[in-house]
């Protein structure tokens, strides 16, 4: 080896070792479908004028969002064991808004204690049912420009959201208990870093296909892939 | 105190008059088969009633007018032939009144009512729950599918619990949320409720039926002029019932036909 | 048992010492009567409250009532009323006014402190039993002013509670867990204690009068409860099972009212085999006669009340319009599908309904007639009692016309569920029977109090409430034509938008008119310790609570037993010596009894 292929691989090694934070391995993945997804439907939003007409290609259902690759967007992907010790919420608030009489983003995550704060940027009133079994159920409006509404949950539960007003506007609050969680975005991929040596239970969770799980051993510093496939539901 | 109180009544009878004699606020234009005959119906009863309103409150305001405070100056009269008159007049104008509504009344009622469904009417399911109306045409095969509660779910619109899956008269049925029909053409509507009493109401059809849990309700009319209209609900629903409504758009024969061929090809 | 005295039992109970039983558990019949009135009173500043809020919302959506936001930080969060807390203050508003206010305040109210008195008795026939009736209809309404202080607010069905939506819970909407709950066994109190007081008015009439005072003498006001009375037996016996399946539905798992198959908050609910139209029969068995229960102790307070300031008796005397009532009471059981031409009951039911109602009009516009043309040839007398009488003919006349159009079923069709409707049962219920309890207070304030209220606060009170009243409700059915639909917390319908400034417009006249009620209040509480001192009889008048004391001993009478010689109306009499001759006097007129 030359010295400056040697300087490269010292350089690299070192970047390696000091980048990974002490002890903290990463897994990632990819989370697609096989067979044939529904094909995603069109939301008459004609009852909602002032929705309506913010969207110029009208809007579709969320149930089963495909990507490139067949991959699946809004998968709730967490450890769902193997994660020790208690984990405070974090202070942050996560939002969720109601534009165009839909969910952004159509599923949130966000941890049990975790301030969930709920906009509504349309001209029309929306009233936010979320229908919790383990956790508090309930139900609030919201005029338009009202100030934000604010929740918190102390369960973990994957609560249904629904609009009481707008029957098609569907969504969900993830409610976790851990702090390793991510929702796949519409390439499909995830990454879920800063994990101690130890083994896990990995999660998918999707709306319509259910959920599934993969156990992996993760050392000091290792990246590993787990990837779920899901099988999709033509109806 | 007495005259003023004649004046203001005077006044205020003839301001209603003038607002409703005027079409000041009025119904809209009629575009149905059957609603002439309602509307005509409405004409005859304002003209009654209108007639009796305006007597009733002017004889109230010249009685009241005249016979004010004498401080006992004037000597009392009592009205001629007593009660008799009055009982009579009452049970023969208002008898008469009564006849010839009900008659004209069970015209109009008929009309919507027990008129026979033409057998060639485009047969549409109608769907109310809390706060939208649905409406699903039959597809290409002419067959509604069968719906099932258990399986409706809002998020992936499948608002009638139609199973796809299984049922093959349901996988081309074609739901959506504004109800489109051709002019000219009799349309069966059937309307069934998902949770709560709702009510089709529709102003320009002269159409009003609720929809009632339990029970599946048929309406018949045949439009007559295209446009675009509303639907609202008025049977009190749920906080959301202010906002519930499907437009009605009636359109011609070709347009429907084009409209309904996107559909089943968009599946 | 018609031509002599009928007066079976004196119920001699001996006067109260202590402040509990002088004050609040009172035996007394005025006393009772007053707590009613009392009642009345506060629920129907609460009612009024409520329309307010009801009318600024309508009128300006987004504007702040910082009030509200403290009362329920959930239904008004800054202030903003939200879709369901409209519903909410909408169904209390309906609900306290018809059966707290309307109801109980001419019937109870006037009924419980007149009665004994008109008929020349000391006090009602079963004074314990009438105590207990104003303490549970006093509990009702601390149930249903509950409804507002519980996290989840007053329910949000409407005072009419349709099923399913007010029978399977919370998954129907807010307010509709024990908000619900509270509601209906609001409405049990209510009725239970109606009936009571129903059987009290009844006995009372018939089996203490005083020596003289046969059927043919009674005063018009006490043949208008009496017939209230026992039409309200008839409804409320229905009304308390409607409630009671209603909540059974609720709480007992059973489905009188509800179908199986339904999906509410994507929740199939665990119901099957009932029917929503079988409550809206039993509501509205009861409903129809209730508006009728309303209306009649109007009939005969304004029956009462005019002959005084017309200084004639009516026309007719009183056998006409008592048979008109009787036959209103009559009619008003048979129309009840009225209410439901387009709810998918049988359409030939329609037509059974329909012609029934039209004929309620009849008796009606006889009555109108009789009242109207009794003022041909009268001498008429102008103060606050007399002037609310008088508006009572305008309003009814125009209140009744409307009954013209929604008894068709195919105009009903047109007008269902629009502010039509809501416009007509205003004038009826809303503005005459409110003008007949206002004549009412008026007229027997002296009695009640020995003071007068001051004249001229009345007028002004009478001239807002009349031409306000008017500028509030008739535009109403204006709205209605159009086919404005009604219940509805905000106007976004592409139709609606234009009639937004019209809501504006009702909604600042109401605000109005709700000032000039505080001029009553004002008025009330004032001459009730600074008003001018009454004479016994200061409009001149015949019955006999103007031959006794103002106000009356605990007897009544102060230990007389009145013999009563002539009928109520015995104004401008020929041969007479004055212009009237009370009921008591024994000096003879030559009369048809």
């Amino acid at each position: 080896m030359n010295r400056i292929s040697l300087t490269m691989l010292v350089v690299l090694l070192i970047t390696a070792i000091t980048a990974a934070a002490p002890g903290s391995g990463t897994i990632e993945g990819k989370v697609t479908y096989t067979g044939t997804p529904a094909k995603p439907k069109v939301i008459d939003m004609s009852k909602e004028p002032s929705c309506a007409k913010m969207h110029s290609t009208p809007a579709t259902t969320a149930n089963a969002v495909t990507g490139p690759g067949n991959s699946l967007e809004y998968v709730v992907v967490y450890i769902s064991a193997g994660a020790t010790g208690e984990t405070t919420a974090p202070a942050s608030a996560v939002t969720f808004d109601q534009k165009g009489c839909e969910y952004l983003p159509h599923v949130v995550a966000l941890q049990v204690g975790q301030e969930l704060k709920i906009t509504n940027s349309d001209q029309t009133s929306h009233n936010v049912h979320a229908i919790a079994k383990a956790n508090r159920e309930w139900n609030k409006s919201q005029t338009p420009g009202a100030a934000p509404i604010t929740e918190k949950f102390d369960k973990e539960e994957f609560i249904p959201v629904k609009c009481n007003v707008h029957p098609w506007m569907h969504g969900y609050f993830a409610v976790l208990s851990t702090s390793h969680f991510v929702v796949t975005g519409s390439d499909g991929g995830y990454k879920l870093p800063n994990l101690p040596p130890g083994k896990y239970t990995v999660s998918a969770w999707q709306e319509s296909y259910g959920t599934q799980t993969q156990e992996i051993t993760i050392a000091a510093g290792e990246t590993k892939t787990v990837n779920f496939v899901f099988q999709a539901k033509p109806y | 105190m007495g005259k003023i109180f004649a004046v203001v009544v005077v006044a205020i009878a003839i301001a209603t008059a003038y607002f409703i004699v005027g079409h000041v606020y009025w119904m809209p234009e009629d575009i149905s088969v059957h609603g002439h005959v309602i509307d005509e119906q409405i004409i005859e009863t304002t003209a009654g009633a209108g007639i009796l309103f305006l007597l009733g409150q002017f004889v109230l305001a010249a009685f009241v007018f005249l016979y004010g405070d004498s401080k006992g100056k004037r000597k009392l009269k009592a009205w001629p032939g007593g009660a008799k008159p009055l009982i009579w007049a009452a049970v023969v104008l208002i008898g008469i009144e009564i006849l010839t509504l009900s008659f004209i009344g069970s015209k109009a009622w008929g009309a919507v009512y027990f008129s026979p469904v033409d057998p060639s009417a485009l047969p549409i399911d109608v769907q109310a729950e809390q706060f939208a109306f649905y409406f699903r045409y039959p597809g290409p095969d002419g067959r509604f599918g069968g719906t099932h509660p258990e399986l409706i779910d809002e998020g992936s619109q499948n608002y009638f619990g139609l199973d796809p899956a299984n049922d093959v008269a349901a996988r081309d049925d074609i739901v959506v949320a504004s109800l489109t029909i051709p002019v000219n053409k009799p349309v069966l509507l059937t309307l069934h409720s998902k949770d709560v009493g709702h009510s089709f109401y529709v102003r320009e059809l002269r159409i009003q039926q609720d929809f009632v849990p339990g029970i599946m309700i048929p309406i018949h009319f045949t439009a007559t002029k295209t446009g675009k209209y509303e639907i609202v609900c008025t049977q009190l629903c749920g906080l959301g019932h202010y906002n519930m409504k499907a437009y009605l758009n009636v359109v011609s024969q070709d347009e429907f036909d084009q409209w309904l061929k996107g559909q089943s090809s968009g599946q | 048992m018609d031509q002599a005295s009928t007066q079976k039992v004196v119920p001699h109970h001996e006067p109260p010492h202590s402040f509990i039983r002088k004050y609040i558990f009172s035996l007394d019949h005025k006393v009772i009567g007053k707590q009613y009135l009392g009642l009345g009173l506060v629920a129907a500043f609460v009612g009024m409250a409520l329309s307010w809020a009801m009318r600024i919302h309508l009128g300006w959506p987004d504007a702040s009532i910082p009030l509200l936001s403290k009362l329920s930080s959930n239904g008004a969060p800054g202030g903003v009323i939200t879709p369901e807390y409209y519903l909410s203050l909408m169904t209390m508003h309906g609900t306290i006014m018809a059966f707290f206010v309307l109801t109980a305040a001419p019937l109870s109210g006037f009924g419980n402190y007149f009665l004994p008195i008109q008929v020349g008795a000391e006090d009602m026939a079963f004074p314990r039993m009438n105590m207990s009736s104003f303490w549970i209809t006093f509990l009702g309404f601390i149930l249903a002013a509950a409804t507002f202080v519980i996290p989840d607010g007053p329910p949000i069905s409407g005072w009419t509670a349709y099923p399913p939506l007010s029978a399977v819970g919370p998954d129907a909407g807010p307010g509709q867990g024990w908000g619900q709950n509270l509601w209906g066994l609001s409405i049990a109190c209510f009725t239970i204690a109606s009936l009571l007081g129903a059987l009290n008015f009844l006995a009372t009439t018939l089996d203490m009068r005083t020596k003289g005072m046969t059927l043919s003498r009674l005063p018009l006001s006490v043949w208008g409860w009496f017939i209230t009375a026992a039409l309200g037996l008839l409804a409320f016996a229905v009304l308390l099972p409607c409630a009671l399946l209603l909540m059974l539905d609720r709480l007992a798992g059973t489905s009188f009212y509800i179908p199986g198959g339904l999906v509410l908050s994507d929740k199939l609910q665990p119901h099957t085999g009932g029917s929503p139209l079988l409550f809206q029969h039993l509501f509205w068995f009861f409903g129809h006669p209730e508006v009728y229960l309303i209306i009649l102790p109007a009939f005969g307070i304004i029956g009462h009340v005019l002959p005084t300031f017309i200084r004639k008796p009516l026309i007719g005397g009183w056998r006409v319009l008592t048979a008109c009532m009787v036959l209103i009471a009559f009619l008003s059981l048979v129309v009840w599908g009225h209410h439901m031409f387009v709810s998918g009951m049988s359409p030939y039911s329609a037509m059974l309904f329909s012609v029934p109602t039209m004929f309620i009009t009849i008796p009606s516009i006889i009555a109108m007639l009789i009242w109207i043309f009794s003022l041909y040839g009268a001498d008429i007398r102008f103060s606050t009692p007399s002037l609310f009488s008088l508006g009572f003919l305008s309003l009814f006349v125009s209140g009744g016309i409307g009954g013209f159009f929604l008894a068709q079923p195919s105009i009903d069709s047109y007008l269902h569920a629009t502010y039509f409707v809501v416009g007509h049962f205003h004038f009826t219920m809303g503005m005459s029977a409110v003008f007949a309890i206002f004549a009412g207070f008026y007229y027997w304030f002296p009695k009640m109090t020995g003071r007068l209220m001051n004249e001229t606060l009345g007028k002004v009170h009478f001239w807002f409430s009349f031409i306000g009243m008017y500028g509030i409700f008739m535009p109403m059915h204006f709205l209605g034509f159009a086919g404005h639909v009604r219940r509805y917390s905000a106007l976004v319908d592409d139709y609606l938008i234009p009639l937004i400034p019209t809501q504006r417009f009702i909604s600042i006249v109401a605000l109005i008119v709700g000032a000039a009620q505080l001029v009553f209040f004002f008025n009330f509480i004032w001459s009730y310790y600074k008003g001018k001192k009454a004479a016994d009889n200061p409009w001149e008048a015949t019955t006999l609570e103007w031959d006794t004391a103002s106000p009356p001993p605990f007897d009544n009478f102060g230990g007389r037993h009145l013999t009563v010689y002539h009928g109520p109306m015995e104004y401008n009499v020929e041969g007479s010596k004055g212009d009237y001759v009370m009921q008591t006097s024994p000096e003879p007129i030559g009369e048809k009894t």
